[in-house]
């Protein structure tokens, strides 16, 4: 689950991470509101509105705005609510922003230069650890760094019996370049930020920038935090945390059916059992001259109910030409998947677009004469090559 | 031969009383696997589909000479179900459970590192070795014995492969399911390197997909291995977008080197017979043993 800058920020502080701090607005008289009592707070006088999408790039789309005065936050407030934002990792159509962070301005001048820093803590998948990952290089795109300069990409790993050492939070802060009360605090947040990672069940926080502020203090000023699907049941309290207007429609209806469901560009939809085979479809479905409309994992129970809930789901794309199952039936037998196949079809009514259905395992003969006599516009295969023939010869 | 299982395997079944344990236990025992009891905490003492249950994974190995578990926990208290296994001194776990949290694998990864055990999965359908033991969810009936290996990170793809090759008139020696979660006991490597070792085993199937390097570290181990048993591979999601996870926890591409297309590349350079369509694995496979 990804969350919002406001709600990654918020775990942070929980947690003891120095954070820029802020307030959440849905309005421009909203965000003057905040900022006043952000000013109460903290003192400043300068303010930075923030576009709260899912999506990162957002400077780059015109979503983040430094406000001088309160009427600018108001004027800048307006004009980024209800935008639709677009920077290089959303669509083309960009998304639509309903609120904003107003922050306090953390760069101040004082006793020394401002420094900006990358960081982020995950897992490294080929040794089953977490590590953290950083840089001297912050504030800018990490994967620009990681191509021109990947000396000055740091990782450190943490062993899982121990958990973050002292002397790591401190080679990071001396691998920064940090020194005096700055060296501290670094080591502070590295920490905090660790505990924090592994208190939240997070699969991903990164922070870009980590900020030196010019009075020596170390904060995090933006904030992405993706939480661990997986361990939610351990986190009540963060489970209204998820912003369904950030997630496609379809595929939230689609997960609340328990389908597994991943919208596509192209013009064959698919239904398939087992994640590796559906994505092998989707392979075949290009090679056959169309493209996958979807990624659909019908699960191991392809009934009539779900076969029929999955049907419903793929029919809502219109650019969907022609629908490819494909079930590998094992502990379910393929003639209860076409018996569903065909109720489902039944039920629905007018299904305008061509059916391939390829059924194999047990009881796949007798699926292929149910559906071969069940009088539906349905073309029937056994083998996955017949399949991708198929839908090769509806899409000529 | 075979690998990780057969005839002679002593397999409990940890959440052996639950819904997915009891179905999944009687269908191996239909199958003929050597399934000696299950583990149950707080049934202990009880008999379930004519088998003892135990309180402890210990005590199945005490009394029933347990060396292989096959685990159906549910995902809140799997790793922990793992790290008992390992403690107990069972040499297989086999572990069916989908959506363990990433932070309790981490743990049992760890755990079990020193300990003289191997593990199979997360997410994963399981082991199979023809006619012998069946220790996984799979359907028994669409693999033949013979003699090609199957290494996958997928359940319904290991038997479409499975099956094409059974058409092709050849058989399998031991099919093993890794899973495809983010972490994993056993990677594509190890798995591919023991059926390369074993003597019955005359090609390897290795079907992977995208995300993650273990395909990759498959091939280059391959390769100077310089073994001259062919390996036939396929990777799945050669269409997926990228940032996008498709069913699979760890099935996402992050950059470019674990796409579908970057992974076959690499394949092909070991030497690796990589096939393009899923519905060529088994014509690949008879064309290379001929």
């Amino acid at each position: 689950m990804n969350l919002h800058e406001y709600q990654g920020k918020e775990i942070l502080s929980h947690f003891g991470v120095r954070i820029q701090r802020g307030i959440v607005a849905k309005s421009a008289q909203d965000a003057v509101t905040a900022a006043k009592q952000l000013h109460a707070e903290t003192g400043t006088s300068w303010y930075v509105v923030k576009a709260q999408v899912h999506a990162g790039g957002r400077g780059k789309g015109g979503g983040v705005k430094l406000a001088k005065s309160l009427q600018e936050v108001e004027t800048i407030a307006g004009q980024i609510i209800g935008m639709n934002l677009i920077t290089p990792q959303t669509s083309a159509e960009g998304k639509k922003v309903h609120q904003v962070l107003i922050a306090e301005d953390v760069y101040y001048p004082g006793e020394s230069e401002t420094a900006e820093f990358y960081m982020s803590v995950l897992l490294n998948r080929a040794r089953g650890r977490n590590m953290i990952m950083y840089s001297t290089e912050g504030g800018m795109d990490i994967e620009h760094v990681a191509e021109t300069t990947p000396h000055l990409i740091f990782t450190e790993e943490v062993d899982p019996s121990v958990g973050l050492m002292p002397f790591q939070a401190r080679r990071i802060a001396f691998n920064l370049g940090l020194s005096g009360n700055a060296f501290k605090e670094m080591t502070k947040f590295v920490t905090s930020l660790y505990k924090a990672y592994v208190k939240s069940d997070a699969s991903l926080f990164e922070i870009n920038p980590v900020l030196k502020t010019s009075d020596n203090k170390i904060m995090a000023v933006d904030a992405k935090v993706t939480i661990d699907d997986n361990a939610m049941f351990r986190h009540q309290d963060y489970v209204n945390l998820r912003d369904l207007r950030e997630e496609n429609p379809i595929e939230v209806e689609a997960g609340a059916l328990g389908l597994n469901y991943v919208d596509l560009d192209g013009n064959v939809g698919c239904m398939v059992n087992g994640a590796g085979l559906a994505m092998a479809t989707m392979d075949l479905i290009k090679q056959a001259g169309g493209e996958p409309a979807n990624f659909l994992d019908v699960g191991g129970t392809a009934d009539a109910a779900r076969v029929e809930a999955a049907f419903k789901i793929i029919l809502k794309d219109p650019n969907v030409k022609a629908i490819l199952i494909n079930i590998f039936g094992g502990i379910v037998r393929c003639d209860r998947v076409a018996q569903g196949v065909i109720d489902a079809y039944k039920n629905i009514g007018d299904i305008k677009v061509p059916i391939i259905v390829r059924l194999q395992g047990t009881n796949a003969d007798v699926a292929k004469e149910l559906l071969d006599n069940s009088g539906l516009a349905v073309l029937s295969a056994t083998e996955f090559k017949e399949a991708a023939d198929k839908v090769h010869s509806v899409l000529a | 031969m075979s690998v990780l299982v057969n005839k002679n395997s002593k397999i409990i079944v940890q959440g052996f009383t639950g819904s997915e344990g009891t179905f999944h236990a009687g269908q191996m025992i239909e199958y003929g696997t050597n399934v000696v009891g299950g583990v149950t905490p707080g049934k202990g003492g009880q008999m379930h589909l004519d088998k003892p249950v135990f309180n402890t994974v210990a005590e199945a190995v005490e009394k029933a000479g347990a060396d292989t578990s096959i685990i159906f926990v549910p995902p809140a208290f799997a790793a922990d179900a793992i790290m008992e296994a390992a403690d107990a001194g069972i040499k297989v776990i086999i572990t069916i459970t989908e959506g363990i949290p990433v932070a309790d694998m981490i743990k049992a990864f760890d755990y079990i590192k020193n300990r003289d055990c191997r593990l199979i999965g997360p997410n994963c359908p399981g082991v199979i070795t023809p006619e012998e033991a069946k220790v996984g969810i799979m359907p028994g009936f669409v693999f033949k014995k013979g003699n090609v290996g199957i290494v996958s990170k997928s359940g319904t793809l290991t038997y479409e492969a499975a099956d094409q090759v059974v058409k092709q008139g050849l058989g399998i020696t031991t099919a093993i399911g890794i899973g495809g979660d983010p972490i994993i006991g056993t990677t594509t490597k190890e798995a591919v390197e023991m059926l390369i070792n074993d003597p019955e085993t005359e090609a390897v199937v290795m079907i992977g997909e995208i995300g993650g390097q273990l395909e990759a570290d498959a091939a280059n181990w391959y390769k100077q291995s310089g073994s001259k048993k062919p390996i036939i591979g396929f990777i799945a999601g050669e269409t997926a977008p990228a940032g996008r996870t498709m069913g699979h926890a760890g099935a996402i591409v992050g950059g470019s080197d674990d796409t579908a297309q970057a992974k076959k590349k690499i394949m092909r350079e070991c030497g690796i017979h990589v096939v393009d369509s899923p519905a060529e694995i088994g014509k690949k496979v008879a064309e290379v043993l001929s």
